[in-house]
């Protein structure tokens, strides 16, 4: 609910002064206006004929809302100093974050022209994003576009205008990715910028994750850029999907090998793989790195989406695996000592 | 494209060359006309795809099986790994040990293999710390593998987990860890950063008994070894491991080896001006190099020690091979001589060495007298082949501050050496007759290596034999700008400058000797002609 500052209308004489000077306001435009009305087509909008529809006009809400300003020099400032500044301080006291793996990261980092690629984190909050975009190492920190939901952060102006130049979010569909959104996101990675694509499509409904979408696989296969998989753990605790307030908590951020599609791959195949490598590194983040890759190599690594059963036990579920996550109770493995005689 | 090495001829308009100076740096003007400066190659190109390498390795063995087929369910699977004190300084994340290891645990954990042990194979050296541990394998691997008890160190003294493989010949008992002696496959991750390590080196040492071990690591055959890092034929000390690696290829654990070379990329930004020939600093470079040394000059040495020691090489993969341990050194050797060889005319009669603040024994701890000596004469003035740089007699001038300072963390032994055995001699023999079994049985010696982060007890025997060979050839060492008192202890004479060296020298080489300075960082092999 939004809080207004407390009126300076103390009695109900003021009001009444108020909308008199309002109703002499719009009598005055009414009355200038009076002459062209007057005039009519063409210095008037023309009458519609019965029976005719006229074609809306193209949104420029949702997947249409312009975003190239937010990637200007200015604007790419200003994104630094709030993400430099209040968005770090944010994700720090809220979400305390461990990250692990970037050393995955170090042979593209360390290439004269580090090449744009796309991260795919799992997703279960907001709080995800502000994560991302504080934990991710330059130079692609700073060259990063977040993909949005078109229809959540582009449906007003004020909305989509402050999630463009706060998170450098552009907009795409969430089940079928337009043609156009598909070719600009290309020519961004064409010109250097990273991404960050959610393949679930949105944050979880339940606190498990949910099949991946095939967006970043596609774009990986059409632009030849790599896809990193990102496990994020425990902020489904901190602001999950259906949560009023933020609750403070702790987060793991595992980075995996950077994976290209293999020649010949399809978009399809590409996609499961990318879901497995986000799945062996949320086992990883969960248990240990033996553990996962032993379980990976099986292809045993718990699904990301959780058990097949619905209902209480699927909630069960999740508490237990929440437990030996970040965001719970780590539980501690016993310890063995060397024997020393 | 990266240059080959180079030898100055100093002449007149050659500017002051940069000498190591342990923590802090120097620049010494060399008589034009008579001295010549070997400058190593410049660092080649990594590879570009490290770990796309590594699996085309472990997938085409040279003389072996591919990995994958040598693995199965049920087996005992041992993986070895160099320890801390390679590569120097310590190579930004992740190290090469990390790649290779999470590689073959990839491998492993596809052929269903539960039982893996990761052992740190450091001889006698001290146990690694956890940071380090952790740098060197990465936190996945010590995560998963640590607080289960199947990565840990290999302890040469415990006689329960040592066993007897066999007999050489010439009566050299290979003894070594029980663990590896018992699996069915022992995988070793090695960094070959200079000629001298690999092959059968690596587990007859890295995973050896103090017993096994004092078969070559003494004063006789280091002696004999001219040099570390050139031919085989002409190392006493090689000659002993390969008829070790002989023994542990009849009757030992069958030994998947994985070798891996770097380049000499060692000194990050700021410090590029260390790796630069002199005449070709820039303004900046010499800018950095005022402000670092004067900096250095008005810094505690506590604290220099700290900023040195936190440096991060930059160095990188430039080869990987697996197989057959020969088969694959061979190679290996090729890929060092590929970038550390080259070709130099002739000795001289002084051999200049700047001493820097870091040696394969002190991985982040104190450089102490002992080890100034041993990275001199044992590893800077061995880095030759055919024959040394400076004449037999010659004089071998060394710059550094040599403080009468020890870690007693992980040189405890090395404290009452220095005060107890080279109070009495500095002759390797002697000292190998007189004291060295009483350092070796040292109880809390042996309980601070066990237990602690300390060398073994005899480690710093080891390191003065290590420069043995040095100490027989040259007929006077100086130690410029060193402690008087703590240099005479080693048997060294101190000077104040360079020149007072020279001064110094001419009553063994003459006033008008030849001087030869090897520019350090240098990890080169001069094959003297």
């Amino acid at each position: 609910m939004k809080k207004y500052a407390p009126s300076r209308l103390h009695s109900l004489g003021q009001l009444r002064r108020v909308v008199k000077v309002g109703d002499a306001a719009s009598g005055a435009v009414r009355t200038a206006l009076r002459p062209i009305r007057a005039l009519g087509f063409p210095y008037r909008k023309p009458m519609v004929p019965k029976g005719v529809v006229v074609p809306a006009d193209p949104s420029k809400l949702g997947a249409n809302f312009e975003t190239g300003w937010a990637r200007s020099a200015g604007a790419k400032a200003a994104r630094s100093v709030v993400t430099n500044g209040p968005m770090r301080a944010f994700v720090k006291v809220v979400a305390s974050p461990q990250v692990v793996g970037l050393d995955r990261l170090a042979d593209l980092q360390r290439l004269d022209e580090t090449p744009a690629v796309i991260f795919a984190p799992n997703h279960h909050s907001h709080v995800d994003t502000p994560l991302i975009i504080t934990v991710v190492p330059e130079p692609w920190r700073s060259t990063l576009v977040v993909a949005a939901a078109a229809d959540y952060f582009f449906d007003t102006r004020v909305k989509g205008a402050l999630a463009a130049l706060t998170l450098n979010a552009f907009p795409i569909d969430r089940e079928v990715t337009s043609r156009k959104s598909s070719d600009e996101l290309r020519k961004l990675i064409d010109d250097g910028w990273s991404l960050v694509i959610y393949p679930e499509g949105g944050r979880s409904p339940d606190g498990w994750g949910q099949e991946f979408k095939g967006g970043a696989a596609y774009l990986a296969n059409r632009t030849g850029a790599a896809v990193v998989p990102v496990f994020i753990d425990g902020t489904g605790s901190i602001y999950g999907k259906g949560m009023k307030r933020l609750k403070r908590g702790t987060t793991k951020v595992v980075f995996g090998s950077p994976l290209r599609p293999i020649e010949g791959e399809s978009t399809r195949r590409f996609n499961t793989r990318i879901e497995a490598a986000v799945a062996a590194l949320g086992d990883e983040a969960l248990t240990d790195f033996w553990t996962a890759r032993k379980r990976a190599a099986q292809g045993n690594n718990p699904k990301l989406t959780g058990p097949e059963y619905n209902g209480w036990r699927r909630q069960w579920a999740l508490a237990e695996h929440r437990k030996l996550g970040r965001a719970g109770v780590r539980r501690r493995q016993n310890r063995r000592w060397p024997d020393l005689g | 494209m990266p240059r080959p090495g180079f030898v100055l001829e100093v002449d007149r308009s050659t500017p002051p060359i940069l000498f190591w100076r342990g923590e802090n740096f120097s620049l010494e003007k060399l008589p034009a006309g008579r001295s010549r400066v070997i400058y190593p190659p410049e660092p080649l190109e990594a590879l570009s795809d490290i770990d796309g390498a590594i699996r085309n390795a472990l997938l085409n063995p040279i003389d072996q099986d591919p990995l994958a087929t040598q693995l199965f369910p049920g087996m005992k699977l041992t993986i070895a790994f160099d320890d801390v004190s390679l590569p120097l300084p310590k190579m930004t994340r992740p190290d090469v040990r990390q790649r290779v290891i999470e590689a073959v645990l990839d491998t492993a954990a596809a052929a269903g293999v539960d039982d893996v042990h990761i052992i740190a194979a450091l001889g006698l050296h001290r146990r690694m710390h956890e940071y380090e541990l952790r740098h060197a394998l990465g936190d996945r691997i010590y995560d998963a593998f640590h607080t289960r008890g199947m990565l840990y160190q290999h302890d040469a003294e415990d006689h329960d987990n040592l066993t007897v493989i066999g007999t050489t010949d010439e009566g050299e008992v290979l003894e070594i860890n029980k663990r590896a002696a018992d699996s069915d496959l022992v995988v070793y991750v090695n960094i070959n950063s200079v000629a001298m390590d690999g092959g059968w080196k690596s587990i007859t040492t890295g995973l050896a008994s103090y017993r096994c071990l004092s078969f070559h690591h003494n004063p006789e055959t280091l002696q004999n070894t001219k040099s570390l890092m050139g031919h085989r034929h002409q190392s006493a000390l090689h000659t002993s491991v390969w008829r070790l690696g002989k023994v542990l290829k009849d009757h030992g654990p069958k030994i998947f080896q994985i070798e891996t070379t770097l380049n000499t990329d060692m000194f990050p930004s700021p410090f590029e001006f260390i790796n630069k020939r002199e005449w070709e600093w820039t303004a900046k470079d010499r800018a950095t190099f005022l402000g670092t040394t004067k900096s250095l000059n008005r810094t505690p040495i506590k604290l220099a020690r700290k900023i040195f020691h936190g440096i991060e090489g930059p160095h990188q993969m430039t080869s990987v091979q697996a197989g057959e341990t020969e088969a694959v050194h061979k190679i290996t050797l090729e890929h060092v001589h590929r970038q550390q060889l080259m070709e130099v005319h002739g000795q001289t009669d002084i051999l200049t060495l700047g001493i820097p603040f870091v040696s394969p024994y002190n991985p982040d701890g104190v450089m102490n007298p002992i080890l100034v000596m041993c990275m001199g004469l044992g590893y800077l003035f061995n880095m030759y082949r055919n024959k040394p740089l400076v004449r037999e007699g010659g004089v071998v001038i060394m710059t550094h501050p040599c403080y009468r300072d020890f870690n007693p963390v992980h040189h405890p032994s090395y404290i009452d050496f220095f005060e107890q055995v080279l109070s009495d001699t500095t002759d390797p023999a002697e000292m190998s007759r007189k004291w060295e079994k009483q350092y070796a049985e040292d109880e809390w010696y042996r309980h601070l290596y066990r237990t602690g982060n300390a060398y073994h007890g005899v480690h710093p025997f080891y390191a003065w034999y290590w420069g043995a060979h040095g100490l027989q050839h040259a007929g006077k060492v100086i130690i410029v700008g060193g402690d008087p008192p703590t240099v005479r202890r080693l048997g060294f004479t101190p000077a104040s400058t360079m020149d007072d060296a020279f001064e110094i020298a001419s009553d063994v080489v003459g006033r008008s000797p030849t001087i030869t300075h090897l520019h350090v960082p240098a990890l080169l092999i001069a094959d003297v002609q």
